[in-house]
């Protein structure tokens, strides 16, 4: 869970793990391989919605990948894309062009078409930031509820810190100007139900704290 | 409150909640459309109304007129039509343009493809583009005529060289203009699979790309119908069946001005034949179910 105030470099970051940019010193590997170029072993969720290509259905996107990638062929891809839909609930809208789903359906198509790949590692980038706030929660669930049955890698951006505590289980805390990282914290076993809790309500005021320090430094 | 300055406080209301019943005897209100109202949504049967009009107003000048050597009325246009159809072979000119405007196009659609994939994937290729198509593109096709002619000699290969002008800047045009707004995300959507090179320009850029694809085509062939009709005025395409073009310089060399309209209509029919059915066809299948135009 990579969090911090807007510049600190957060997306960068995560952009850097997908391949698409090149750090300039320094290398970023992945279990002992270099990272160089972007690969569909680390499947990208993006903020925006506009992320699926409009010209495929709902089944064809998650499809998409997979045949693209050569990693399964046409007939697989299918079945495999299905059990994927399922999962994310979208079983009714399978043949659907994305221009018909609602925001909140359109990421939960991005995630099922990154969840298809089992990637190696799940990349993140405020996937939710975009969403109404009951449709934000709800999405929150849903990852968590996917993210029980297979526990799978994520490396998840946000600048909510309700959403890193709830969603993530390692916390980054990263500073802006230049980016870097500040804190590396525990947020493990909290969900929905712990928000406003003591436990919760301490690790907020605490990661509060830390991005409010950095405000009255670069202002003082 | 007593000193009238206090600002009004909202009333407050007394706070309900039911429990709501299940939809059923109201949840459907939908009406049938009257059979008036199925006819004015056809887009089909307004325009062919509108046409009409535009016909009957044509008759009534012409008529008025009474001088069919200026302006025939419509009722003697559409008698050299079908005569020139049934005894005249009118409508092999008019395949026979076609044709013609077939290898032109399609030539152009490719070089135009391929021209702005290089333009995309390198930077020399992208300065190339730019700098042919402001060079090419304000250029009429029809005055590169002569040197075809000079080239090709007088036949079929000079009016396809014109054709392929006419068709491939304006589409190139077009095409790098697509290519250039897809979004980032999608961009890096499709390497996240892992597409490059000429994969990731069939499989992403093209599609994603398509609606100024489709304009740049309706253009290309609107520039390349009217190219291949005037390069025909000044010669046919071969000796013996020359095209639509050649139909109409014939005719007014022979003051048979009927027949001249009537080529005319003819033109205007195809052109109007491949907007309304092919393009359209093509739009409702792509970019209209894609949710990427209205």
């Amino acid at each position: 869970m990579l969090l911090g105030p807007s510049g600190c470099g957060k997306s960068s970051l995560l952009k850097s793990v997908g391949g698409f940019l090149k750090p300039v010193e320094g290398e970023i590997r992945l279990s002992g391989a270099e990272v160089d170029g972007p690969g569909p072993d680390r499947m990208m969720v993006f903020q925006e919605f506009d992320q699926l290509p409009p010209w495929k259905t709902v089944k064809e996107n998650v499809m998409f990948p997979l045949t693209a990638s050569g990693k399964l062929r046409r007939r697989e891809a299918e079945d495999r894309a299905r059990s994927y839909i399922a999962k994310v609930g979208l079983e009714r809208f399978a043949d659907v062009h994305p221009h018909m789903l609602s925001g909140g359906m359109k990421q939960r198509v991005a995630i099922a078409r990154a969840l298809a790949m089992e990637p190696a590692i799940l990349l993140m980038d405020e996937p939710f930031a975009a969403l109404d706030a009951l449709t934000r929660r709800k999405m929150q669930e849903e990852l968590l509820a996917l993210w029980e049955e297979a526990r799978f890698t994520v490396l998840f951006v946000t600048h909510s810190i309700e959403e890193a505590i709830v969603v993530g289980s390692r916390i980054l805390v990263m500073s802006p100007h230049p980016g870097r990282v500040k804190a590396e914290l525990d947020a493990d076993g909290f969900d929905h139900r712990s928000v406003g809790g003591e436990k919760f309500q301490k690790l907020q005021t605490r990661i509060h704290d830390m991005l409010f320090a950095d405000r009255i430094e670069s202002h003082g | 409150m007593a000193d009238g300055t206090a600002k009004p406080l909202p009333p407050s209301r007394p706070e309900f909640e039911r429990t709501l019943p299940p939809l059923g005897a109201v949840g459907d209100v939908a009406r049938p459309l009257t059979a008036f109202e199925k006819l004015t949504n056809l887009a089909s049967a307004r325009r062919i109304f509108l046409l009409l009009i535009l016909a009957a107003i044509w008759q009534a000048y012409g008529a008025w007129l009474s001088n069919p050597l200026i302006f025939p009325p419509f009722t003697d246009v559409a008698d050299a039509l079908w005569d020139s159809i049934l005894r005249r072979g009118l409508l092999w000119r008019a395949w026979a343009s076609i044709a013609v405007l077939a290898k032109g196009y399609v030539i152009g659609v490719v070089l135009a493809l391929v021209i702005t994939a290089l333009a995309v994937s390198t930077r020399v290729g992208s300065d190339l583009l730019s700098t042919l198509t402001a060079m090419f593109n304000p250029l009429p096709a029809i005055a590169l005529l002569p040197i075809a002619l000079l080239w090709f000699g007088l036949g079929e290969t000079s009016l396809v060289f014109v054709l392929v002008h006419s068709v491939l800047w304006p589409l190139a045009l077009n095409t790098h203009a697509g290519f250039t707004a897809v979004s980032d995300t999608l961009r890096m959507a499709g390497r996240n699979y892992g597409l490059t090179g000429i994969p990731y320009v069939i499989r992403i850029l093209i599609p994603a790309a398509f609606p100024s694809i489709l304009a740049g085509l309706k253009i290309a062939w609107a520039f390349a119908w009217r190219t291949l009709i005037a390069a025909e005025l000044v010669f046919g395409v071969s000796s013996r069946s020359g095209g639509l073009g050649w139909f109409i310089f014939e005719n007014r060399n022979e003051l048979n001005i009927p027949e001249v309209f009537a080529g005319l209509v003819m033109v205007i029919l195809i052109g109007l034949a491949v907007e309304a059915v092919v393009f359209r066809a093509v739009e409702a299948r792509t970019v209209r179910r894609w949710g990427m135009q209205r």
